[in-house]
């Protein structure tokens, strides 16, 4: 009924779809499995449940909250309205200090206790990350 | 004072120059004479010249300290040595863009010298195209991030720079970045003219990989040179963090490299032409909306400057404007040539269509990886961020029939290739891999089929780019060694993920810690006092295995204007591993928070990087 050529063309754009279709599905998929969500400490608060998934907590370092042992960091985030407790095993970037803006990821213990994986670094004095700016001018 | 007005001004005429030149490159566009008028060469000229200027007097106003001057006061100090005030002058939104706009008057005025031979109408078309993003520059510059604002009265210091960013390799990444931004631009309008002018053959094809060519060579330089400050400077010892602006740049790095291999295929066979249209106007397009995304401070990172979301909304603007042009040139005026070409599935030209297919897959990761969060920011207001996590698991399955696919693909024959499928040496050299990879792997705990399937094919690749360098195929001397490069790259950043070692802790002046193979001895601290900082640097002894001691000195530097605390890593280097360690001090505390890694074929990969650009670079030198 059709020719050759025609049959191939036919054959190509369809290949073409179905993994154009099949590549977008397969990011999206993985996108669902792989974000980290952000959370400010009274957003923890009010979590209905706490699951095993990989979070992300950012405020102010409390003041002196710190405490380094020769294994761990210990230190408290606040929005100034609800705190959560973090502790870290692992290298801290420069800016990471008391009084400053901090991006904690990890997992929830409980709701008031973080395990967390990684600080995020910061590279300017003056700059806050977004999320902690928002999650302080909401108080 | 007198210089940055001087500059200022200089701008405006440069401006007015440019605006001259639309109706004075148009007129000429009628003129029945293949010779491009001298008119339009001295404007260009004089452009270069007025833009340079300006360029110089800012440069002036940042070594004479001249704090009237916005810019200066912004970003610069008088403490602050010599070469970091001249490379202070592009390490900051305005300087930057006035860089960028320099290289684009430059760029214009290398088209227009090197393009004598061909048509007239082709040439002033690419020039008035370019003229309007030159246009679009200008007016950016001067209307949303003017360098030269002045201030009254002036202060008597300055603000100060960033100090991560007073770094050598830093004074070079964003100028040589920008080169390969910029030359996309030039591969854009001259798409345009050609699509207007109806020439999208080999002939043009030939011309535009040139260009194609220096400016993947440049982004490609600029992204190594970006990804080698990371390592050291920001203390994290990684190389690629998948951090927002790291992929905006890679993003038209991938189109490039498609582009790249397109537009031979459209020289040498004439064949995708509207495929290699559409890479081009790509190219571009994510070019800018990089810089959109920085400079609007939708992304934040350490290439956010300042926050004006007027800069942000003018980007936006002009981008949509540049593309709308675009592509209404290429519905309404492309004419697709119906060419009577022979195609067989195993050729040359299938296997780069599927390298072409491999780049727009990975393409897509990083574009939804990046832009999905800014999305569901504004849409849901929740906030997320996408990881490594996501981008390995995407790219790795992909990668395996990638590796494989370009181990066979260069050889294939343009138009039909007679395939063999048992050649006893391809497998043999597989089965060595495979072998190979065993004796890798048979001791980590890396033991996963992905990771081991990935190893082979990676070796695999690697064993057959180097064969090529020793039989007489289909492939030219540029390309293999490109590919060797890309091999090598690929193979070292495998091993160095596989086998890189940390031990991360918190220790004390005098004290030892020990770890699984080794210890690590914090000898003592010494302070000195430099020009613009204090710099504390720790001494440290370490022992792993039987290996002999060796010394690490790790520093601490204090500036004092901005008061930032920077650790600078230290490296010992050699061809088989980086010793890397860095320490931070938390203030209040007596320990120290130290982190030595241990970096497999780190130097590998930079050196495998530039290898790619030697390869591309080869291609000028070939043509007698």
């Amino acid at each position: 009924m059709y020719g050759k050529k025609v049959k191939l063309r036919i054959l190509f754009i369809s290949l073409l779809l179905i993994s154009v279709i099949l590549s977008i599905f397969l990011i999206l998929k993985s996108l669902e499995e792989n974000v980290v969500y952000f959370f400010s400490p009274s957003e923890i608060k009010n979590l209905a449940e706490i699951d095993n998934k990989k979070i992300r907590v950012g405020g102010m370092v409390k003041d002196n909250s710190i405490i380094m042992s020769s294994e761990n960091i210990n230190f408290v985030i606040t929005d100034f309205k609800n705190e959560i407790n973090v502790s870290y095993v692992g290298s801290v970037p420069n800016l990471f200090a008391e009084g400053k803006g901090v991006i904690a990821e990890g997992f929830l213990k409980d709701s008031n206790f973080l395990i967390a994986e990684q600080i995020l670094a910061k590279h300017d004095e003056n700059y806050m990350p977004p999320e902690v700016k928002e999650a302080l001018e909401d108080k | 004072m007198f210089i940055s007005q001087l500059g200022f001004y200089s701008l405006i005429i440069g401006l007015i120059f440019s605006i001259i030149f639309l109706p004075v490159a148009y007129r000429d566009l009628f003129v029945n004479n293949n010779l491009i008028s001298s008119n339009v060469f001295s404007i260009l000229f004089f452009k270069l010249f007025f833009v340079l200027v300006s360029f110089i007097c800012l440069i002036i106003s940042f070594v004479n300290s001249d704090f009237s001057n916005e810019t200066v006061y912004n970003n610069s100090h008088t403490t602050k040595p010599l070469f970091y005030k001249i490379s202070g002058t592009w390490g900051n939104h305005e300087g930057s863009l006035l860089l960028c706009l320099l290289i684009l008057v430059f760029f214009i005025f290398i088209f227009l010298i090197t393009s004598r031979k061909e048509q007239k109408k082709y040439r002033i078309i690419t020039l008035l195209f370019q003229e309007i993003i030159i246009i679009g520059f200008f007016l950016f510059l001067l209307i949303t991030s003017n360098p030269f604002n002045h201030l009254f009265p002036s202060p008597k210091e300055g603000l100060g720079l960033n100090p991560i960013l007073q770094d050598p390799i830093l004074a070079i990444h964003p100028p040589i970045l920008y080169l390969g931004y910029i030359g996309s631009s030039i591969i854009l309008s001259s798409s345009i003219a050609a699509i207007i002018q109806n020439q999208v053959n080999n002939q043009w094809a030939k011309n535009l990989k040139i260009w194609v060519i220096i400016s993947w060579i440049f982004l490609t330089i600029g992204i190594v040179l970006g990804s080698i400050w990371a390592y050291y400077e920001l203390g994290w010892g990684g190389f690629w963090f998948w951090d927002p602006v790291e992929n905006i740049s890679l993003m038209p790095w991938l189109c490039l490299t498609a582009l790249v291999h397109s537009v031979i295929v459209l020289e040498k066979r004439s064949l995708f032409a509207t495929w290699t249209l559409v890479l081009s106007i790509s190219s571009f397009t994510f070019s800018m909306c990089g810089t959109f995304l920085v400079r609007s401070g939708i992304l934040n990172s350490v290439h956010t400057f300042a926050n004006d979301p007027s800069r942000g909304i003018f980007i936006l603007f002009f981008l949509f404007f540049l593309i709308f042009i675009s592509l209404i040139v290429f519905f309404f005026f492309y004419k697709e040539k119906k060419i009577k070409q022979k195609n067989f599935l195993f050729s040359k030209e299938t296997s780069i269509l599927i390298n072409n297919w491999f780049m727009m897959y990975f393409l897509s990761v990083v574009l939804i990886g990046t832009v999905y969060p800014i999305f569901l920011e504004v849409i849901t207001n929740e906030k997320i961020s996408v990881g490594a996590p996501f981008y390995s698991k995407l790219f790795i399955p992909f990668l395996i029939p990638f590796l494989f696919l370009m181990s066979i693909g260069p050889k294939m024959a343009w138009i039909r290739q007679n395939v063999k499928l048992f050649n006893i040496k391809i497998i043999l050299l597989f089965l060595l891999s495979i072998f190979l990879s065993y004796l890798i792997l048979f001791k980590t705990e890396q033991r996963t089929l992905f990771v081991s399937v990935l190893v082979i094919f990676s070796i695999y690749l690697f064993f057959t780019t180097i064969r090529d360098f020793f039989i007489k195929n289909q492939i030219n001397f540029s390309q293999k060694i490109s590919h060797f490069g890309f091999s090598l790259l690929i193979l070292s950043i495998i091993m160095n993920g596989i086998f890189s070692r940390e031990v991360i802790t918190n220790i004390e002046v005098g004290e030892k810690h020990e770890f699984n193979n080794g210890t690590i001895y914090f000898k003592n601290i010494n302070t000195f006092k430099k020009k613009n900082y204090t710099s504390i640097v720790g001494i440290f002894k370490i022992k792993e295995n039987d290996n002999e001691e060796i010394y690490l000195e790790p520093e601490l530097r204090i500036f004092n204007q901005p008061l930032i605390v920077t650790s600078e890593a230290d490296i010992k280097t050699n061809f088989i591993a980086d010793k890397f360690l860095v320490m931070n001090l938390v203030k209040g505390n007596d320990y120290y928070n130290i982190k030595y890694q241990t970096k497999p074929f780190m130097i590998w990969i930079w050196l495998s990087a530039i290898l790619m650009c030697v390869g591309a670079l080869i291609n000028f030198f070939k043509r007698k």
